[in-house]
Formats: C-alpha cells, structure tokens, sequence
C-alpha cells in the first residue's frame, strides 16, 4: 500500500523528521504512538501534501506511485485521506454539498460518473447511521459550531463516503468521550477491509481496545524507534517512553 | 497552496468584450444647452421635459462630483464625452426592422430577441447605447393591463404617468450623476402595473453599450399601482476597451398600497483587465419609493463588473408597514473597486426593513460597504436587521465597511452584524485533501458566502450568478 523509505522533513528549517520506514500492506492497521513534538503529525501532514512541510530526503511510494509528486487533490483522489486532528470549520458551505463536491472529485478522477443529488442522500443516510448521526447534521456548515466529537465523527463519515484506499487518523481519538471514542472505533472496524488499510496516530492505549492493530510503532525524535505488536501499546500506557529511551541509549 | 499562488492572478476573458461593427449617429462629444436641445428634438419630446432636463443641467454645472466614496480614479473630462449615439436604422417597433446585427449582438450575448427563441416567461427591453432596440412580449403584457416600453415611447404614449412619477423619487437634483443623468438621458425602460395586477413573467432590461467615447445615460421608472406585484431584472455588458467609459443610470421605483416590486441586478459591464487598464465607471443612482401602506421594494444585486462601481439602492419606507429590502453580492478582482450599498429611510410605522450585503475582494480589489438605516421620528416601532460580511482572497485586497445607523424614535429596533474573513489556506487545503481543487473550493466557499442572496434571484439567474462568480473568480487564486 504505501513504503516509507528514510524520510527526513523540515518545518522552517527544523529537521523534525529524521529517518522515518515504514512499510504498510493492504489490510493492515498501524499504530503510532509518541510524545508529543516528536513528529507524529508532521508524519501525516507530510503525506498528504501540506506545503509548509519539506521533504529533504527520502521516498515515499503509494500503490507503486511516486507520491511526493503528486498535489495534495491528486493524492486525495489516489485514495489517500487524512481525518485531520483539528477539521476546520467552512462557513456557509453545506456539510452534504462539500461532501458531494468531494466524493464527485473522486469519482471524476477515476473516471466513473457523478453521483446526483437523490442518490448522494440516499448513500449519506446509511452512511450516516455508521458514525450515529442523524441527518441534520449533514444540512450544517463544514464543522462550523461542531462539537470536538462532531467534528471527529464528520472526518470519519466522509472517510466511509469518500472510500480511501489509506486513511491515516491523526490523534482522530482524542478530546472523546468514551461514547463517542466508541462510536468512532466501531466507524472505523466496520469501515477496514482486505484492501484498506490504517495509519492510526494517538497518544493513547485507550482506543486501541475496540479496536485490532496490526503492528505498534513508537516514533522518537524523529524516528520509529520500535515496533511490536498491542503488547507495546499496553507497556507504554503502564511503563511511560523513558524506557525504550534507555533501551536506546544502551543500545547507542 | 501558498501566498505566492494566491498572487498569481491571471485574468479570465470577458466573454462579452466583442465589438459590434454597424452605423451609428453618434453627438459629438461634449455637453452644453444646445446638445440637449439636440437630444430632445430627435425624441420629438414634450416642452416639459425639454425644461426638465435643462434645470437639471443648470443645477448640475453648480455642482461638484462626490469625493466621500473610497474609490480612486482620474478626473472625468465630461466635455470629451459624447451624449448619444443609436444604431441609424430606426429600429424601434418590430422585430423585422432591427439591424441584423443587433439582433446577432443580443443573440451573441445570450439574450435572444426572438419571442420564440426567448426564455420562457421573460420579457426583455434591449436598450443598445442611447437608444431602446426592441421590447418583446409587449402584446401579452398589453392584454394583462401592463405597460413595459421603452423610456421614450412611454413620453409620448403615457405622458401623464411619465409626468407624475418622473423624479418623483431620485429628483433631478439629486446629486451629481442624477443630476447629469436627468438631463442627458436617452432612453430606459418604463413599467406600470395596474391596480390589482400580478405581472404574468419576469420584466427585463438588457443594457449594452457597444459605441466607443459615449457614456450610456439611461432611465428606468417602475411604478406598480395598489396590489400589484412585479419581478424586474436587468443585465448589461460593454466591449473590452483600453480607455473607461461612463455609466450614470437612475431607476426610480414607485409601490402603492399593497404593491410589491422586486428588482434584480446582475451587473457584469467590462471590468477593465488585469492591470486596471479600461472598464466602465458605474456610477447609478437607484432608489424606491414604498409610498404606500404594506408596500413592498426588493433589491437583489450581483455587481461583479465594471472598473468602478458607486451604487446604493435604497428605500424610502413612507407607507405603514411598509418593507424594505436590499440583498447584494460585489466582487471586485484585480483592479477593480466598489463602493457600494443602500439607505433604508423608515417613516411610517412598523416599517421595517432587512439588509443583508457580501463583500468579496480578490487579487488588488477594494471593496466598501456603506449604509445608512435612518428611523425617523414618525417611524414608531421601526425595525432594521443589516448584515454585512466581506471575504478576502489573498492579502492584497482590501474591505471596508461604513455602517450609518441613525435613530429618531425610541422604539426603533436595530440588529447590525460584521464579519471580515479570508479564505484561510487550511480551508483550501482541507478542501484539497478530500480531492476538491483549489479553483473549485474556491467557488464552493465564495458559494456558500453567497447563498444568502443567491436564493433571492429568479430561478435562471441565480444559476447565471453563480456561473458568473466563478468566472470572475478565475484566476484569483492558483
């Protein structure tokens, strides 16, 4: 699905990441874990094509393409999507017609039709039910006056509209409550496939109980420094990172 | 997305900036008694109105031009200006008599003077330069009790309603472009509705100016007599020319008991090009009188053309439960500016009336919001909602916005909201991220903002606004 090759990318000059691999395969959901300012939203950002993020070394391949060439809406309708760890708000702009603009987009770009206006509703309504929203919600402005956990739940509806090949969900758990962590875990379950496949970036061990991780990293100081399985999420949540820093320093 | 793109401002072609090639009798340039003796004579018009004009001359020779508006641009030479010019074949009356290229012109434009080409259920009068070209539906309108004809015809078929209503509202001493306009006008369009009658389809004026060096000084009087409703709506277009020309309207709206009028604007005259050279001077005076008890006067603008636009469309609210209205979307790209707005003056009571104005500004654009809500004193229980809201597209345009509230009865009710937001770059790439390109989440925000007074719009035209905007967007950003 995606092969990150010793990827080193600087924000004004500061050399944040430094070094990043990672290879997911199709199916697979990848955790990664960290302190914060190590890199961790960089990581996403960085994929999906924020411009102030400069890729200094490194590759990074999507399904056999090249995906530092291509612009962020390329990239978006090549199958990757980023449920963005703070959604901004749009004005004016009704949630259903940004979302059919979107998911058009999409469409448009692999070649397949327009989805019209009654079949879009008719789409969104059972997508609906999946995130527990109920319809007013798609007639409000893009996360405008959303609650923290609506504007979750709106980044993980138009995930299971827009059908990505790669969704990486940046801190998507945090400021839940344990209802809404929930409803967005099971979004999500019900969402995974063979073909798709996860980037789940949290801070916490606490979503990961509803759900079923492939593989554990920790990224530190601009590194993954060590990978496992739910085993180490859970040695993390009891344990705090100062160990894996002396595993590292002894290792040195 | 970056700053640097968003600089990149790349001018879309002006789809109607072609030139129609006929013969016209064109003035000379320049302005003084003789030429509007000159004017009057060719219309055969009354002695009154000769005088009419020539007061109004005189009173704007004392007069200068209003230096308040928060735009820039250099003195206009009104001496080098010519006063009139029409296509030389008299074309008013049938179809069959209007130049073929006119008829080609208007086609071109979209605007078919065919009856049966037109779009269904919309009457239109085409005024080309000075003159008025040709009215369709005239007939069917005719057996609905409605008068829709052009300016002069309504001098010689109606002179007394002419009489009654002219400057009735915008006198002729108004302020400097109504005053200049009252004496130089040259045709226009004239609508009365009778007592009781719902007009049967949508009234409009096509405005094109086409000669070069003439100014375009035209009328519009509607007068909708108790209970009777009407929709008007008028477009206009100009050729692409490197030098400015001028545009000094006045439209004057009259509602009796019970009456309605709703007037829809969608400005597009050539907004000069991407280096500010060229475009039409917009300066018109627009303004309705609801004279009489639950009358009603709304007015729907869309001013995405010219290089300068100076326009506040007002209401004066003399009846009781009178209701004033005023929806408008400007946008200036580039270098174009806008001062632009409206007076809601409340004087009977429960009058009440809503203002809701979208200011957008890209590439150099300046753009001004001034209003003024005035509550008299005999306007007991008044109330006025304003909203207006300005969005800016890069950071090299400009808003500005100049709110006038001034209340003389106690009882009065006043809501203003102000808003000032750019299209922020995390907008855009939230849009990008979904797979939604940056010229269209451009289009898709500028839409939402819109919206408010898109939905005023007749059916068609609210379509064509949208259309409209985007064109006018492209290019302002990436």
């Amino acid at each position: 699905m995606i092969t990150i090759k010793n990827l080193k990318v600087s924000v004004e000059d500061k050399e944040i990441l430094k070094g990043v691999n990672l290879d997911v395969k199709p199916g697979e959901l990848h955790v990664i874990m960290g302190r914060n300012g190590t890199g961790k939203s960089t990581l996403a950002n960085v994929l999906v094509g924020k411009e102030k993020y400069k890729v200094t070394n490194g590759t990074v391949c999507f399904n056999g393409e090249n995906l530092l060439d291509m612009s962020p809406e390329d990239r978006a309708c090549a199958g990757l999507f980023l449920s963005f760890q703070y959604p901004v708000a749009i004005p004016g702009v009704n949630n259903m017609y940004f979302l059919k603009a979107a998911v058009n987009a999409v469409r448009k770009s692999r070649g397949e039709e327009e989805i019209d206006a009654v079949d879009f509703l008719s789409m969104i309504r059972e997508k609906l039910k999946m995130v527990a929203l109920d319809e007013s919600f798609i007639h409000r402005p893009v996360n405008d006056g959303f609650s923290g956990g609506e504007k979750k739940r709106n980044e993980i509806l138009q995930m299971i509209a827009l059908e990505p090949k790669l969704s990486i969900l940046d801190e998507t758990d945090s400021g839940l409550d344990i209802d809404a962590l929930k409803i967005v875990a099971q979004g999500v379950n019900d969402f995974r496939s063979p073909e798709r496949s996860f980037i789940l970036i949290t801070h916490y061990q606490r979503i990961l109980n509803y759900m079923q991780p492939d593989y554990v990293h920790v990224l530190m100081n601009g590194k993954l420094v060590k990978s496992g399985t739910m085993e180490l999420a859970k040695d993390l949540e009891e344990k705090g990172y100062s160990w894996i820093e002396k595993e590292m320093a002894e290792v040195g | 997305m970056s700053n640097e793109l968003i600089k990149k401002s790349i001018a879309e072609d002006y789809k109607y900036g072609f030139e129609t090639d006929i013969e016209q009798d064109t003035f000379p340039p320049g302005l003084d008694e003789n030429i509007i003796q000159k004017l009057s004579n060719i219309k055969n018009e009354p002695e009154w109105l000769l005088n009419w004009r020539l007061k109004a001359y005189h009173h704007w020779l004392k007069m200068t031009e209003p230096a308040w508006a928060n735009v820039k641009f250099n003195p206009i030479d009104y001496q080098s200006i010519s006063y009139y010019s029409a296509p030389k074949i008299k074309s008013a009356g049938s179809l069959d008599e209007i130049d073929p290229e006119i008829l080609e012109t208007y086609t071109k434009l979209g605007i078919p003077l065919d009856e049966q080409k037109m779009l269904e259920g919309v009457a239109v009068d085409a005024v080309f330069d000075s003159v008025s070209v040709a009215t369709t539906f005239k007939d069917s309108l005719k057996k609905a009790g409605v008068i829709f004809c052009s300016f002069s015809e309504a001098v010689k078929e109606h002179p007394e309603l002419v009489k009654k209503y002219l400057g009735s509202v915008v006198p002729s001493t108004d302020n400097y472009y109504a005053a200049l306009n009252s004496a130089v006008f040259s045709d226009g369009s004239f609508v009365y509705i009778p007592k009781g009658v719902r007009c049967p389809m949508e009234l409009s004026t096509y405005f094109r100016i086409n000669a070069a060096n003439t100014g375009q000084f035209e009328r519009t009087l509607i007068v909708a007599d108790e209970s009777s409703h009407v929709s008007y709506l008028e477009g206009c277009t100009a050729p692409m020319r490197d030098e400015n020309q001028l545009h000094a309207a006045v439209v004057e709206l009259v509602a009796l008991d019970n009456a309605e009028i709703k007037y829809s604007t969608v400005q597009n005259w050539y907004p000069g090009d991407k280096n500010g050279i060229g475009g039409i001077y917009n300066f018109v005076t627009k303004r309705g009188a609801c004279r009489g008890n639950k009358s009603k006067i709304s007015w729907t603008q869309v001013e995405t053309g010219s290089s300068i636009t100076w326009k506040y469309p007002s209401c004066i609210l003399q009846g009781d439960d009178a209701v004033g209205e005023f929806y408008s979307v400007a946008l200036t790209n580039n270098f174009q500016q806008a001062d632009t707005g409206t007076k809601m003056i409340h004087i009977g009571k429960n009058t009440k009336s809503t203002i809701i104005s979208k200011g957008i500004s890209a590439g150099k654009g300046q753009q001004t919001y001034r209003g003024e809500v005035k509550i008299m004193k005999s306007a007991e229980n008044a109330r006025n909602y304003s909203q207006c809201d300005s969005i800016l597209i890069g950071d090299e345009c400009g808003a500005h916005t100049f709110p006038y509230i001034d209340v003389r009865n106690p009882s009065a009710q006043m809501e203003h909201e102000a808003t000032t937001s750019n299209i922020g770059e995390d907008q855009l790439f939230y849009c990008n991220q979904r797979g939604i390109s940056t010229e269209d989440a451009v289009s898709l925000i500028v839409n939402g903002f819109c919206k408010e007074v898109f939905k005023e719009l007749p059916m068609e035209f609210a379509v064509e606004a949208q259309k409209l905007m985007e064109v006018s967007l492209e290019g302002a950003v990436g």
